[in-house]
């Protein structure tokens, strides 16, 4: 069966002052019908823009899709106008921002906010709005849903307002739910309470969830399959099993590596593994592996040759030079 | 709500009292007064000009006249402008039509250049319309009134003759014509006004919607796919509008204390041409009475816009 959605060598691009910003350069992403995908990767590797590309909700300009194909249910994104894919928002793709505290309206009460989208997509009344409302925020478990459904975002908490962007998010029951790093704002405890939530929902209304986030524990504990990014490319691609057992890129094993264990006992215990540097600047980004200068195991060819994503194993990519010898061990 | 609106004009007493006060002195402190003329004219003897000022109690101590001012005022009484020959209250009244009509007039025409264009031109950021919106706005506020009054004057009034540069109160016709000639000769001077508001309303406008449309919650609602048009009034006007309609509240007073510069150059009797016309000949009570009025005017559209502000952002709660 095809899948769901498939992003094929999508390129976004950013014009600044200083020159062209690559900041997708050739992504590949693929999610089936129900499946959860987790997309890693540090802060500016480029996995917030290819989920914002997706609906073009980037700022165009400075932003553009300079290249690439963004098939979803066999159609093209790409060529839609905004007007066209206004259709595809929120009805068919739903979205959860990373921000709770500032993704919602300040003037607006929460039913309202979540009322337009029905509104907008369904021929329902005003009244069936907001009693779809009620239902959605109920589902999402906000305690005296009748009341709080006309309070405004300022009198919720931060894990009270994610439920209420779930529930926005959900009240079209989208096939995809694109969820940008929902648990980042908050605290811990209410983390792990927003993942369960998830994925309730996505069990109850069987969508398909990619969820991007930079936490190696929240991949372990959601993901089906995983695509690791850096700097704007997709490193490796995986079953999420795979991946812990066998990571093959030294990056996946670095960030691996940079999760804190407790289940080792003391003798067994390391320090905590960091990788030095950071994410390259993506204005002309040097020829060869990006992440090269960061790697333990850089070798002439890594600067001189860019190495592509293969299949290494049955549903396992990557993109190294180090090939499918096994380079460090498993973590 | 209430009980805050009465809080703040308890509060605003004092403030009044105060500011009374320091008028009163300040303008004592000036040269002259309104009998000072008398002692300049041959025809009124010395003992006339004495017994008029006793009478008056023009030579008691500073604090003895502000309190006769303050008890008169208490009681209605605005006090006598020995220059016009009339109460200070039925002349203020006299003047406030022409300066409403007119200021009035220039402000709407601010806002109802200000607004769309400045709405436009944040949504398309440095497009041709807003650059070419941004350049007409610089050189509108850069040019001050006198200037673009004067060019008007030179080129409507005498160079093509269209339209009468002295703006009268006492127009010769009735019906239809008086109305028509009401609004010919209050276009150049709203003109004048409106553009050099709408100029620095417009910047300020454009500057708000853009801090807005940046913000986390308009890629939201762009997210549920609403649209353009319904997400840039929903969602950005619905914010952007909160200091825009602040600072309009707090510009009112000025409405009502006339432009004194644009009323100076278009003859018109209005509020700020009295008040130019008092000083100069040295009408203290009319002078006193219109800055008061004024002070009352900030007072007010300050507690007004404080309001406005809590009804617009339900994140504030006046209490």
């Amino acid at each position: 069966m095809a899948p769901l959605l498939e992003i094929k060598g999508l390129k976004t691009h950013f014009s600044t002052d200083d020159g062209i910003l690559q900041a997708v350069d050739g992504v590949d992403i693929s999610i089936n019908r129900g499946e959860t995908l987790c997309v890693v990767g540090e802060s500016g590797c480029g996995k917030t823009v290819t989920a914002m590309s997706i609906l073009k909700l980037i700022a165009m300009p400075p932003g553009r899709i300079a290249a690439g194909e963004i098939i979803f249910e066999g159609r093209d994104l790409v060529p839609l106008t905004s007007n066209q894919l206004d259709e595809i928002r929120a009805k068919e793709i739903g979205f959860i921002f990373q921000e709770p505290m500032t993704s919602l309206n300040p003037v607006l009460t929460i039913g309202e906010q979540i009322a337009e989208s029905l509104r907008r997509h369904e021929a329902v009344t005003r009244k069936q709005a907001i009693e779809r409302t009620i239902e959605m925020l109920k589902l999402v478990q906000i305690p005296n849903a009748e009341g709080r459904v006309h309070h405004y975002p300022h009198q919720f908490s931060g894990g009270m307002r994610q439920r209420v962007m779930i529930a926005m998010a959900l009240a079209c029951k989208p096939k995809l739910v694109i969820a940008d790093e929902p648990t980042t704002a908050l605290d811990v405890t209410i983390q792990a309470q927003i993942l369960d939530l998830l994925q309730d929902m996505k069990e109850r209304f069987g969508m398909a969830v990619m969820l991007i986030t930079h936490a190696m524990g929240v991949v372990a504990e959601t993901a089906q399959r995983v695509v690791v990014m850096y700097a704007g490319k997709v490193v490796e691609e995986a079953g999420v099993d795979a991946l812990f057992a066998d990571p093959r890129h030294p990056y996946t094993q670095g960030l691996i590596r940079s999760i804190p264990r407790i289940d080792l006992d003391s003798e067994h215990k390391t320090r905590l593994e960091a990788i030095g540097g950071s994410v390259p600047i993506l204005i002309n980004p040097p020829v060869g592996c990006r992440f090269a200068p960061r790697c333990k195991f850089a070798m002439n060819v890594c600067t001189e040759k860019e190495p592509l994503l293969r299949e290494i194993a049955p549903g396992h990519r990557m993109a190294c030079h180090l090939g499918d010898t096994q380079v460090g061990g498993a973590a | 709500m209430s009980q805050y609106v009465l809080r703040r004009l308890m509060i605003a007493i004092p403030s009044l009292l105060g500011i009374s006060a320091v008028l009163f002195f300040v303008l004592a402190l000036a040269p002259g007064d309104p009998f000072s003329e008398l002692a300049t004219n041959p025809n009124v003897p010395p003992e006339v000009q004495a017994a008029l000022r006793a009478k008056f109690g023009l030579d008691d101590p500073i604090y003895l006249r502000y309190l006769h001012w303050l008890n008169a005022m208490l009681h209605g009484d605005w006090g006598f402008s020995f220059v016009s020959r009339m109460n200070v209250d039925t002349l203020i009244l006299q003047r406030l039509p022409a300066t409403l009509y007119v200021i009035g007039s220039a402000q709407v025409l601010a806002l109802l250049i200000a607004i769309p264009v400045g709405v436009y031109a944040a949504t398309k950021p440095y497009s041709l319309f807003d650059q070419v919106a941004n350049t007409l706005a610089f050189v509108g506020f850069s040019l001050p009134t006198f200037f673009t009054g004067i060019l008007f004057i030179l080129i409507f009034s005498v160079t093509l003759d269209w339209l009468p540069f002295v703006y009268t109160t006492d127009i010769k016709a009735t019906g239809i014509h008086w109305v028509l000639e009401m609004i010919r000769q209050a276009i150049m001077p709203v003109a004048v006004l409106g553009l050099f508001q709408a100029a620095s309303m417009t910047r300020f406008v454009r500057s708000a919607m853009l801090d807005v449309i940046r913000l986390d919650y308009v890629t939201t609602a762009r997210a549920k796919g609403l649209g353009q048009a319904k997400v840039i009034i929903k969602h950005v006007m619905r914010n952007a509008m909160i200091p825009v309609v602040t600072l309009i509240a707090l510009q009112m007073p000025a409405v009502f204390g006339g432009a004194i510069v644009t009323e100076q150059i278009f003859r018109i009797p209005g509020i700020g041409s009295l008040l130019i016309s008092s000083i100069l000949s040295n009408d203290t009570p009319v002078v006193m009475a219109v800055t008061f009025v004024f002070a009352c005017l900030v007072v007010l559209f300050n507690l007004i816009a404080d309001v406005l502000y809590g009804w617009l952002d339900p994140r504030i709660s006046l209490r």
